[in-house]
């Protein structure tokens, strides 16, 4: 089986309403889990920081759950939650916890102890100073967190075809599944590059997330 | 919105000069440690007056004064500010009257010079206007133009500037007491002396009641109205003004904390214009003068640069109003400073 080029950008030329598509049911699903997971991801972050027991469990919890394998784990999400968008979004979601919890626990706890004492002495309530100091100031830790829960999250999505889930994997698996048929490479080839290219430009974009949402008084 | 704050709170916060402090019999014990960090710690602070609280490291004076505002919660005694018991009320909103300045400033790096400052009239509800109107006035209050520094963040200004902000930041609400923890400890000795003046002539003309901790004795003697001498948890070897200290030491600990050169150190006290000045004429011609405002120890450290036998002293519209000699500045001291020439 060799590389046909020309036979790639003929493929590309009929199918790019197709592929755009894919993109961006992958985007979709990526962004709409790393939200769910910055939300869930941030908030047991704050209930957590400052209780070495809790602290602890759900650390090695989020770690556990990101070392079940992507394939296995939607084989687990499938008979309870089906196929398709649902099951892709749990497990996305389970894989992204585990970089986001931990950057926020580290930034919330890295906060100086002399701001955190002006913070209480200026009559801050510990609730107030979460809120106010600790988490605007942890907020570029976490962002880094979530960019790695991106990274994460982009690949295993590939996988998520297995459940019929939105996204280029459907591209991959059709190739895989047709093997020995004229447009097998072309498809996983197409889904493998756009996964790429996707990760890419999402990793480009955190840069400007980071500089827009950081204070400026925080940036090196 | 903010809850209404309870009657004793209003009485605490309705005054922004001066509130009396109370401590009695304040004790600090930590568990699993064998012995008090504050033990049995009872002083009366007049409303307006500046105290000292000096000692070295580790002697419970900064424990002692984290106790009035209730980060660190005394184990027994009691604490009143106006006759008001401390540890009944909220620590949050108590805190919100209490101006604090620690060494380390610890302002927030996220927020502007003037989000800095407008912390506390946030948490107290003030209007936009109204915390704008008061951060420009503390800013200029502390040296800093408005419109150069309001925009700017903490990273952008020097340690000293950093400080005058930190400063700035707790009298925004206008306290009636401030508690400072060694606040100019952190910065280079020009910067600390500037510093330290700036902040006897703002006090001079606020009146806050205030508790100053420091392990520099020389400061504290500087700026205090009255200086507890504190050894091992806490304990009050003296406590009284700087010239009384200086001049008896109630033991031996005081004494050798005191450490050499009380003499020169009293100085630091004495305005020059207590010194029998002799004729102007006794002044030989030199650049180098001393003024009517200067203290003692300026003029004597004037005296020893020059190598001069006497200064002439200038009053504000440098007037000659008389000159100054080494001779003439013992006299002030009497007879108890036989060393002076030696030491100096």
């Amino acid at each position: 089986m060799n590389l046909d080029l020309n036979g790639l950008l003929t493929f590309w030329a009929r199918r790019w309403d197709d592929i755009l598509e894919l993109l961006g049911e992958h985007l979709t699903v990526v962004t709409l889990s790393l939200v769910i997971a910055l939300v869930i991801g941030v908030g047991v972050g704050m209930l957590v920081w400052d209780k070495p027991m809790h602290r602890s469990l759900v650390i090695a919890a989020a770690g556990v759950a990101l070392t079940i394998p992507s394939l296995a784990l939607l084989a687990l999400l499938l008979p309870i939650f089906g196929l398709g968008w649902t099951p892709t979004v749990i497990a996305l979601v389970m894989y992204s916890l585990l970089p986001i919890v931990r950057n926020t626990v580290v930034g919330l706890r890295e906060v100086p102890p002399a701001i955190m004492e002006s913070a209480l002495g200026m009559g801050m309530t510990p609730f107030t100073v979460l809120l106010r100091v600790q988490l605007p100031m942890a907020w570029p830790i976490i962002l880094t967190g979530v960019r790695v829960a991106a990274q994460l999250t982009i690949g295993v999505a590939a996988i998520a075809a297995y459940v019929a889930g939105p996204g280029l994997g459907q591209f991959i698996f059709q190739g895989l599944s047709s093997l020995g048929s004229k447009n097998a490479l072309n498809f996983a080839l197409t889904g493998t590059l756009g996964v790429v290219f996707l990760a890419l430009v999402v990793d480009a974009a955190f840069v400007g997330i980071t500089r827009i949402t950081t204070s400026r008084g925080l940036r090196a | 919105m903010p809850k209404q704050p309870n009657t004793a709170l209003l009485q605490i916060s309705g005054k922004t000069s001066g509130a009396l402090i109370e401590l009695n019999s304040v004790t600090k014990q930590y568990p699993n440690q064998p012995v008090a960090a504050v033990e049995n710690f009872s002083v009366t602070v007049q409303p307006g007056e500046l105290i000292m609280l000096v000692g070295p490291s580790g002697c419970g004076k900064t424990t002692t004064m984290k106790m009035i505002n209730r980060i660190i919660e005394p184990t027994s005694g009691s604490i009143s500010i106006d006759g008001r018991d401390v540890l009944s009320l909220n620590p949050s909103e108590l805190r919100r009257h209490i101006g604090y300045v620690i060494q380390q400033i610890g302002l927030f790096p996220h927020m502007t010079i003037a989000e800095n400052i407008g912390v506390v009239p946030k948490l107290l509800g003030w209007s936009k206007e109204k915390t704008n109107d008061r951060v420009d006035e503390l800013l200029t209050t502390v040296g800093l133009e408005p419109g150069d520094f309001a925009l700017r963040y903490p990273k952008q200004l020097s340690g000293g500037q950093q400080q005058r902000v930190g400063v700035a930041r707790a009298l925004a609400a206008d306290p009636p007491v401030m508690l400072m923890d060694e606040p100019f400890g952190a910065t280079d000795p020009i910067t600390r002396e500037k510093l330290q003046a700036e902040f006897l002539r703002l006090q001079a003309s606020m009146g806050k009641t205030i508790i100053f901790v420091t392990h520099d004795f020389d400061e504290a003697v500087r700026l205090g109205d009255r200086i507890a001498v504190l050894s091992n948890r806490s304990r009050i070897e003296q406590f009284d003004t700087p010239a009384n200290i200086l001049t008896n030491p109630a033991n031996d600990y005081v004494s050798s904390f005191i450490g050499l050169g009380t003499a020169i150190k009293r100085l630091v006290l004495i305005p020059v214009t207590e010194a029998r000045l002799g004729p102007a004429s006794a002044a030989p011609a030199s650049a180098t003068t001393v003024r009517t405002t200067d203290s003692l120890r300026d003029a004597l450290d004037s005296l020893v640069l020059t190598g001069l036998p006497a200064l002439a002293v200038l009053d504000e519209h440098n007037q000659g109003v008389g000159s100054i000699s080494v001779d003439r500045i013992s006299a002030v001291l009497g007879a108890e400073v036989p060393t002076l020439g030696s030491e100096a």
